[in-house]
């Protein structure tokens, strides 16, 4: 339908050469009710690796984010996680795999405290952080573990949403927008964090409107616009793309 | 004897207690829709019949198998528990996409042709369910009399409520419970099986509404109608305290009764619709009721 949209550059779309990805996503489509909003994405993540999906407001990067996850309606095309088609499977059976979901919302339940928000999750896969280790990553979390979970500042909540799916054995994580109306102290703090999580083995997704942070933790960058991937800028050539990614975002 | 307000002793604690009675059934069968409404988001109007067929099991099984009162109150919330299930399973499902005038529907369908069928079969005078042995004869309290089995109830109805209270606030089952009642996606999402949750939530409530039957039999003869009755009242307990809030559900149950009893002793012409009253001025005053958060 557009035909003026960038043709998909499939050779950049390849994670590391000769080794299968640990996700790889192939012309997938998806559905908000009756309104199609991804219209054929193809991307690659490798073991280990840190990716953002770079793009404009609407362009579909959560809607990726939820289609990985198994939370959209309607989907079709491919997503193999490790080997295993999950485009037919429940979003429970898929999170089982070993995937882990940050919603950009957060998610923190009013209802638990922060505790009981941090211990919700089921342990999919063993060697999930303890709660002590993940006490030591965001002490906050620690010193307010009795409270109610929507109690906490954004910050805070932030760090409850990825401290919970720490535990859960998930060795892919999924975070939509993490620092999202953060302060930027808080902010150095998730990069730090992710690039922890980054350096003991964990391969990331990272939706982020914020570039600027995104060049401080990722490898690649994939850019989406009007549901499709059109770009791969691995991270080390992003200065010298600035102004075609400038083009991309419209900033 | 002595008199409160020119009301002698003996009916105003008299009609008290019978108001604790009536309120530790609002109690229960309030709380089970509560559950149900939090997680399902369906109004089931099918929880008189259910609470109507806990009487009945308990009733057959007396009267076919031999099986005691004590027997009943476990197995009657199983069997019809697991009838609940079985109609979550395979009509209630289909519902939870749709709107709420769905399932209103479907659970209120069902509850006519349930009532109807034991009609059919039962007849509407209401059969006897004797006390159980232990729990005949009564307590002189000086300033009334308490029968064993009135006690006997109230103090069963208390456990059940702050027992179920307990599992959801403090167990993990709880906290999936309530996470799911927030954000049913986000919860499957971790791995969590949803609609399984589902499922047995929806059972749970409705052994709830039997163990109730079972409570109410010796009381209340066995009837097909005793559900329908009770129910219309049920829901305005319900919507005083708040849809889906569980203590709210309790308090108010409890509360309610009381007032009623009070009523009964004050002012018996209004006895049959002061909750209704209370019910029209908690809405205006707060729409969602007394313990019930504003979406």
């Amino acid at each position: 339908m557009l035909e003026s949209a960038t043709a998909p550059v499939s050779a950049r779309h390849a994670a590391a050469p000769g080794k299968a990805p640990l996700l790889a996503v192939r012309d997938l489509e998806a559905w908000y009710g009756e309104s199609h909003v991804l219209h054929g994405v193809t991307f690659d993540v490798g073991e280990g690796e840190v990716v953002t999906l770079l793009g404009r407001n609407g362009a579909g990067k959560t809607t990726t984010l939820k289609s990985i996850i198994g939370i959209m309606g309607r989907r079709k095309g491919s997503i193999a996680y490790d080997g295993t088609e999950t485009i037919g499977l429940a979003s429970r059976n898929i999170a089982r795999l070993g995937i882990g979901y940050v919603p950009e919302e957060r998610g923190i339940f009013a209802s638990l405290s922060v505790y009981e928000n941090l211990t919700l999750p089921p342990q999919i896969k063993p060697g999930g952080m303890p709660v002590d280790q993940i006490y030591e990553l965001f002490p906050n979390l620690k010193e307010r573990s009795g409270s109610q979970g929507t109690k906490l500042s954004g910050g805070e909540q932030q760090m409850l949403a990825i401290g919970r799916i720490l535990r859960t054995g998930a060795k892919l994580l999924l975070l939509d927008e993490p620092t999202e109306g953060l302060a930027p102290v808080i902010v150095q703090q998730i990069g730090r964090t992710i690039e922890r999580l980054k350096s003991e083995g964990y391969t990331i997704i990272l939706v982020e409107q914020n570039f600027r942070f995104a060049q401080t933790v990722a490898d690649r960058h994939y850019v989406v616009e009007q549901g499709r991937v059109i770009d791969m800028i691995p991270n080390a050539e992003l200065d010298a793309n600035i102004d075609k990614l400038h083009g991309y975002l419209g900033v | 004897m002595f008199t409160i307000f020119g009301v002698p002793s003996a009916a105003l604690f008299g009609q008290l207690l019978l108001g604790l009675i009536n309120g530790s059934f609002y109690a229960i069968l309030s709380l089970g829709l509560a559950v149900i409404f939090g997680l399902l988001n369906i109004i089931n109007f099918t929880h008189g019949a259910q609470y109507m067929m806990g009487a009945f099991v308990a009733w057959m099984s007396l009267t076919y198998l031999g099986i005691g009162y004590w027997w009943a109150l476990l197995l009657a919330p199983i069997v019809v528990g697991a009838f609940g299930v079985l109609l979550e399973r395979v009509l209630i499902r289909r519902l939870y996409d749709l709107d709420h005038l769905y399932g209103l529907l479907l659970t209120f369908g069902l509850a006519l042709i349930i009532q109807g069928l034991f009609r059919n079969q039962y007849g509407v005078s209401g059969l006897p369910y004797g006390i159980p042995r232990e729990l005949t004869g009564g307590q002189n309290l000086g300033f009334m009399f308490l029968p064993n089995y009135r006690g006997w109830v109230i103090v069963a109805s208390l456990i059940v409520c702050l027992f179920t209270w307990f599992v959801i606030e403090t167990t993990k089952l709880g906290a999936y419970l309530r996470a799911a009642t927030e954000n049913p996606t986000l919860v499957q999402a971790f791995g969590v099986n949803v609609p399984l949750l589902i499922t047995l939530t929806y059972g749970f409530g409705v052994g709830l509404a039997a163990l109730a039957g079972v409570l109410a039999a010796p009381i209340y003869s066995v009837n097909p109608n005793m559900g329908a009755d009770l129910i219309i009242v049920v829901f305005a307990v319900v919507v005083i305290g708040g849809m889906g809030s569980i203590l709210g559900s309790v308090i108010t149950g409890f509360g309610l009764g009381l007032v009623e009893g009070l009523t009964k002793v004050f002012y018996p012409e209004a006895s049959a619709t002061v909750i209704f009253v209370i019910m029209v001025l908690v809405l205006l005053v707060k729409p969602a009721g007394l313990f019930g958060r504003t979406a």
